[in-house]
Formats: structure tokens, sequence, C-alpha cells
């Protein structure tokens, strides 16, 4: 079916639901890219006024990707709570803008909701929501997360604490794992991208990881970012898994992409759970994310990069994940050109994930061939933190020496908990203070001694 | 400059030596949860400097130069300038059609291109080396004059070696540049390429940089990789990491770059 709107005696006709979101998104480089961006403003703003009259309902009558063709429709549809819907599914995408700002979604009417929203309705609603919308909205939602440690909770700032090496020298990557821990950082999870991967290596960096938990007992979870398939093996080798990581995207197609199937994910699943190393918790998924993934896999089946993101989400909430992150600033400037792009679209992925009830995080980033620097960054992160953000990632002075980008540094996660009063999670924060490496006022402190211990080791 | 006037110095001690270990940006100064100014402005240099290496195109000449006694053809691809290679990597992949009739069909075993990518810079540093050591390890294959793109990304190798009529490309790119190596060199090895070829039949090698892959070890896998590839006729993920370090290109395999294509795909 087709969509009109008029605006200034202009008639505008949108031919499918799929183009109907594209133009109302706002501009990024991806859409355009792709041939799919709004060809005016004007064009844009008659796309939201369409979209604002939309009923909510009708996401569940015209899919973006077919359902026999697409396991993640599939997902979608199957799995949407009917009774959960119920309180907004007389609402038209304008109505459920107004409702979700209101005083009478509060955060415990937010989290009812959640199973009955499906992302093209979060992706449609957040088109005509402005950034401080898509703040207010995402700062009422708690969800929280446990493992080894509680995430997610008001007034919790967690962070991933990222120590690549380019060589993934086991030495190196450890003292990256120690500064970022002076720093407060790591409660999320500790997790290396691995510069080589493959089991092996994989086997190897878990195993100094977890023997760095468990002698100074961290009440937390360590990570190495490999496939899927090879956590797999590695549980099978008897590797010391907590998480189990892999990118996911929004499509089938994408995720073949990828090399994976909603099967192997469930396998992986349940393999690591039965591992039982969780001790408070087992939320043990941990999924990356970013708008552009599925077109630069020629899987987005026309539809805008922001809508087809925030299908990811659906696959992450199916396997109940303790951390999702978007990478958002990391795949270049053909998607996300300029740092107000990046911003918006950071702010965009939080708050699509935290209405369907994902615990989203964000990595603040970007590449050298972008329009962006480390004021854009200051400025994601602050407004993140406002929104309640579930975690950001840390490296070593904000420069990731493998990957080849910028992030954030330790010294701004501790920036970001100070201005907005933020604390680690709260096991986190004891062993912080146990090892006197934690005060309240500062939110950490120099532990000089731990790094003459380690430079006499 | 503020520091805090009895922890700064002597972190900045202590964590000496450990910094051989690492170039990560480890035990930096603080004043009170920010950096210090002196560490502030050292990183923007390193923006500054990655920023204006992604900006600057190839020196030709020296680079031609280095390449002698070869005689490198110099061709562009589709992107006319710099901010167009950077939104349409679609126009990155394809080879200007003017262009084409400088490409005098072989039939060759083999084709290097040399394509600036994110850093030309990295390609005139790293190139040439790789280029004469690889023709050196294969005395008896017949390789046709290294090809020279600019504003290229990987699947432009495609093209040009379909115009020439090449059995195998081997395109050497600019990596992104990071703020401690902005010269980073990648390799993308393609058996039978043709216009559209998917990047899962290629075969990657990456971080070639005087502190990474040296272009000697480089030479020694991307050999390897084409002699296997010349004797099972393919490349990609069914030729996998049997060479160290050679890693199949895919989709998969680490995180934050499974999200993003590779390097001027």
């Amino acid at each position: 079916m087709s969509y009109c709107a008029t605006l200034s005696g202009q008639r505008f006709v949108f031919r499918d639901l799929r183009h109907l979101m594209a133009s109302a998104s706002p501009c990024r480089s991806g859409d355009v890219l792709a041939g799919l961006a709004a060809i005016s403003a004007t064009e844009r703003v008659a796309a939201r006024l369409a979209l604002a009259d939309l009923p909510l309902s009708h996401f569940l009558t015209e899919a973006l990707v077919p359902y026999e063709e697409d396991d993640v429709t599939r997902l979608i549809i199957d799995q949407h709570d009917i009774t959960a819907f119920a309180p907004v599914a007389s609402m038209t995408v304008g109505g459920f803008r107004d409702w979700l700002l209101s005083h009478d979604a509060s955060p415990a009417r937010l989290a009812a909701i959640a199973s009955g929203v499906t992302p093209e309705m979060a992706a449609a609603v957040s088109k005509i929501m402005r950034n401080q919308d898509l703040i207010s909205v995402a700062s009422k939602i708690e969800i929280i997360t446990r493992f080894r440690n509680t995430i997610g909770q008001k007034g919790v700032l967690a962070s991933r604490l990222q120590p690549n090496h380019p060589t993934d020298d086991l030495r190196g990557i450890a003292l990256s794992t120690l500064d970022g821990l002076l720093y407060g950082s790591g409660d999320a999870v500790i997790g290396v991208n691995p510069a080589g991967d493959n089991v092996e290596n994989g086997l190897a960096l878990l195993d100094m990881l977890d023997t760095i938990r468990q002698n100074h007992q961290i009440p937390t979870q360590s990570c190495v970012l490999t496939h899927v398939t090879n956590t797999l093996e590695i549980i099978n080798r008897g590797g010391a898994v907590d998480l189990v990581f892999q990118s996911i995207a929004g499509t089938q197609k994408a995720n073949e992409g990828f090399g994976i199937t909603l099967d192997i994910l469930r396998e992986a699943h349940e393999a690591a759970r039965s591992l039982k190393r969780g001790t408070l918790g087992d939320n043990l998924m941990y999924f990356e994310t970013g708008q552009g993934a599925a077109l630069s896999a020629g899987a987005h089946y026309g539809i805008d990069q922001q809508s087809v993101e925030t299908r990811a989400y659906a696959v992450a909430r199916a396997f109940n994940p303790l951390l999702v992150n978007t990478v958002v600033g990391f795949i270049g400037p053909e998607y996300l050109y300029d740092g107000k792009q990046i911003i918006r679209a950071g702010l965009e992925d939080h708050f699509c994930a935290k209405l369907l009830g994902v615990p989203m995080g964000c990595d603040v980033c970007y590449t050298n061939h972008a329009e962006a620097d480390q004021d854009d960054m200051d400025t994601l992160m602050l407004l993140l933190g406002t929104a309640g953000v579930t975690f950001l990632i840390g490296v070593p002075g904000a420069d990731d020496v493998m990957l080849n980008y910028q992030s954030l540094a330790f010294s701004d996660i501790l920036t970001t908990r100070s201005l907005l009063n933020l604390k680690p999670a709260p096991e986190f924060a004891a062993w912080l203070e146990k090892m006197g490496l934690y005060d309240a006022a500062k939110l950490a402190r120099f532990p000089l001694r731990y790094v003459k211990q380690a430079s006499h080791a | 400059m503020i520091r805090h006037r009895n922890e700064t110095p002597a972190i900045r001690d202590v964590w000496q030596d450990l910094r051989e270990l690492t170039q990560a940006r480890i035990g930096l100064a603080r004043t009170g949860n920010a950096q210090t100014t002196r560490d502030v402005l050292e990183f923007q240099a390193a923006h500054a400097m990655a920023r204006d290496t992604v900006h600057t195109p190839f020196a030709l000449d020296v680079l031609t130069d280095a390449l002698r006694p070869a005689e490198p053809l110099i061709v562009a691809s589709a992107a006319s300038d710099r901010n167009l290679y950077l939104s349409r990597p679609d126009l990155g992949r394809q080879l200007a059609a003017e262009c084409r009739s400088a490409l005098t069909p072989g039939p060759w075993d083999l084709v290097f291109v040399l394509a600036d990518g994110l850093s030309a810079q990295a390609v005139t540093r790293q190139g040439p080396a790789l280029y004469h050591a690889c023709c050196r390890a294969l005395p008896s294959w017949h390789i046709a004059p290294p090809v020279i793109a600019t504003q290229g990304r990987v699947a432009i190798g495609d093209d040009i070696a379909t115009a020439l009529q090449a059995r195998m490309v081997a395109v050497m790119i600019g990596e992104r540049p990071g703020l401690t190596v902005p010269d980073s060199m990648g390799v993308y090895l393609t058996w039978a390429p043709y216009p559209g070829c998917p990047d899962s039949r290629r075969n990657c090698l990456s971080n070639i940089h005087t502190h990474g892959l040296t272009t000697d070890e480089a030479c020694a896998k991307l050999v390897w990789l084409m002699l296997e590839a010349r004797k099972l006729g393919l490349t990609g993920v069914d030729l996998k990491e049997r060479a160290p370090g050679a890693a199949p290109l895919q989709r998969e395999p680490v995180s934050k770059p499974a999200i993003v294509p590779p390097e001027g795909s």
C-alpha cells in the first residue's frame, strides 16, 4: 500500500512502508548511498507527517522483509506479545511519541509494553523524536542483567574494558587491563577483540583474562570477541568462556553474511549456559550491532539503515543478553558521515534498544576518515550518560592500537560518572573499594602500588 | 600544565618500562578525572596527522621510481575526488571508463595493483618492497606491469585484472590510518577476479608496516597463498588459514571489523 501527505500545497506519495520509513529518517550518508534518503527537506518532513498518522498496529500487518523469506521477521512476528501491546494498540506513531514522553509512561508501564513493541514500531517513533526525546524516554527505562555482577540499574554506568593489542601480546593486553581497572573500568566486561581470530589464540587470551579475574577475585566477566563458532569450539575444548559474543544484524541474509544463523546462536547460548559460570545470573550473550551493517552486506532489502539496525535488537532480545552495544561510529563516513550523524545514530540505537527491552551500551567512537573528533565523542558520551546508557567502552587513552579507531578513554568514563553522579556496578564498586582503588568522591584513585608490582613482575 | 604534584611524575616513571610491551596509551597522567594538557595535545597531534594522511594523495613520481625497473601504469577509479571516494564506495570500486584503454590484455599469471585506499603513504612506503620481493620469489611467473590506482578500493582490482586478462590479482591498499600507525597496508588476493566478485573469494593480509607484519613476512605469506591459489584454482574462504596469519577475508572473524566491509572493498 502507498502513503501520502500534503505539505505546503505539495502532495508527496510514498510507495510502500519502506519508502515512507526511509524518507522520514534523519539524513545520513548510508541512506544516500543506498538511494533511500528523502530527496528534499520538505519530503522528509512530509514523510514524518504521514508516518505520525500511521496506526502502530499497521506494523503487524505490513512486514519490511517478507515473513516467508526472513527468519528475523518470523522472530519478530512470532514472538510479538499481543497482551503487552494492548495498552498502546490503538495509538498512532505520533500518539505513541506523545505517550512515551508523558508522565503516564512510567518506568513500570514502559517495561510492561516492551515485548509488545516491534523493532519497526520503535524505529518509526524514533524518526519523529528529537534528540532530547530519545534521551528522556530512554532514561526512564531500567533493564537489569546479571552474570557476576548487576548492571543496568538507575544510577549505574558500567564500562567495558577493551585492552586490544595488535599482535595479541598477552603482557600488553594484561597491562591495558590493569590500566583500565585502575580507572574503575571493566564492570560490564573485560573484552578483547583478538587480532588473530582462531581457537588457539582465543583459548590463550581467555586463560590469561580468567587468571587475572580469579587471582584478584574481580566480580566481572571476561570475553574474547571471536566468531560464535570459534567460541563453541573453545567451550568444547574446556576454555574459560563467560560470555558468548557475536556481531548481529537485522536480516537473515545479513546474519548469513556474518556466518551465523539463529540456530547457531541458540546452540552457543545453551552450551555457555551449561557451564554455569555466572554467580548472580545467567545473562551471558554479548552482541554488537551498528547501522550500515546490513547495507554493507548487500542485505538491507531497501530498508533505511536505522530501521534495519533496530531489527537486530529483536535477535538480541531473544537471547536475554547481558550486554549489547552499537559500535556507532566504527563503520565509517559512507554510513555516518560526521559527528552530527554519529551522535544522532547513537541516541537512536540506544533509545530503540531500550524501548524493546534490550540492555544497550555504546562504543562511542569514530574513524580517522570520518568528519568527527573527540569533541563529538564527549557530546555523545554525556548525552548517553544522561539517557541512562547501560555501559560505555573504554580503551587506553581513547586510542585502539589494534583496530585503528578512537573510542573513549577510561578517564572519559570517569568524567561521565562524576558529572552525572553514576556509579560502577555495585559488586564491582565494592571490589574497587576493597582493593583501595575506589573513592566515592573521586570515583577512582591512583593505586600506585599495583603498577609497581606489575613493573616488577 | 596542571599536574598532581606528588602522584603524576611517579606514575609516569613506573609505567615507563611497561610501555615497551604495548603501544597503547597506558598510564596517562591525570588532573582530576581528566587527561593532562600534554596528553590531550599529543592525541590531537596524532589525530591531525591521521586525518591529513587520509587526504594526502599519492606522490606518483616517488612511487613510480620505487617500482623501477618495472614501468607502472597509472589509472583512476570512477571516484573523481577524495570526498566522493569517502562517501561513494561503489565508485571507488570501478575503473574510470577512460582508463580502460590504457590496459592492454595479457594474458598474465598475476597483476599487482597499488591502490591508495585510505593511506597513500602506506602503499608508497610498503608497496614497492613487497612488489619486488614477490617478483623475485616467483621468477617463472608472467607478471603484468604494476598498476597504480588512485581513489581506489579493493574491488577496482577486479576491473583491472579483467581488462588485463590476469588470472590473479593482488591489491595492495592503504588501511584506515590509526593514531599510532598511519602507514599500515593490506593486501587482498583474488583468483580469477571478475567485476562484482564477492569478498568471500578473497584472502587478506593486513597490518603490513614497520611495527607490524614486515614486507618480508608479508611476501612469504602472500607467495604461499599465490602458489596454493594457482594449485587449487581458488582463493577466499575455501583457502583457509593454513599459512599462519593469512586469514581468509570474510565478514565473520572479528567483532568490529565484522560490522564493516573490508577496507576499500
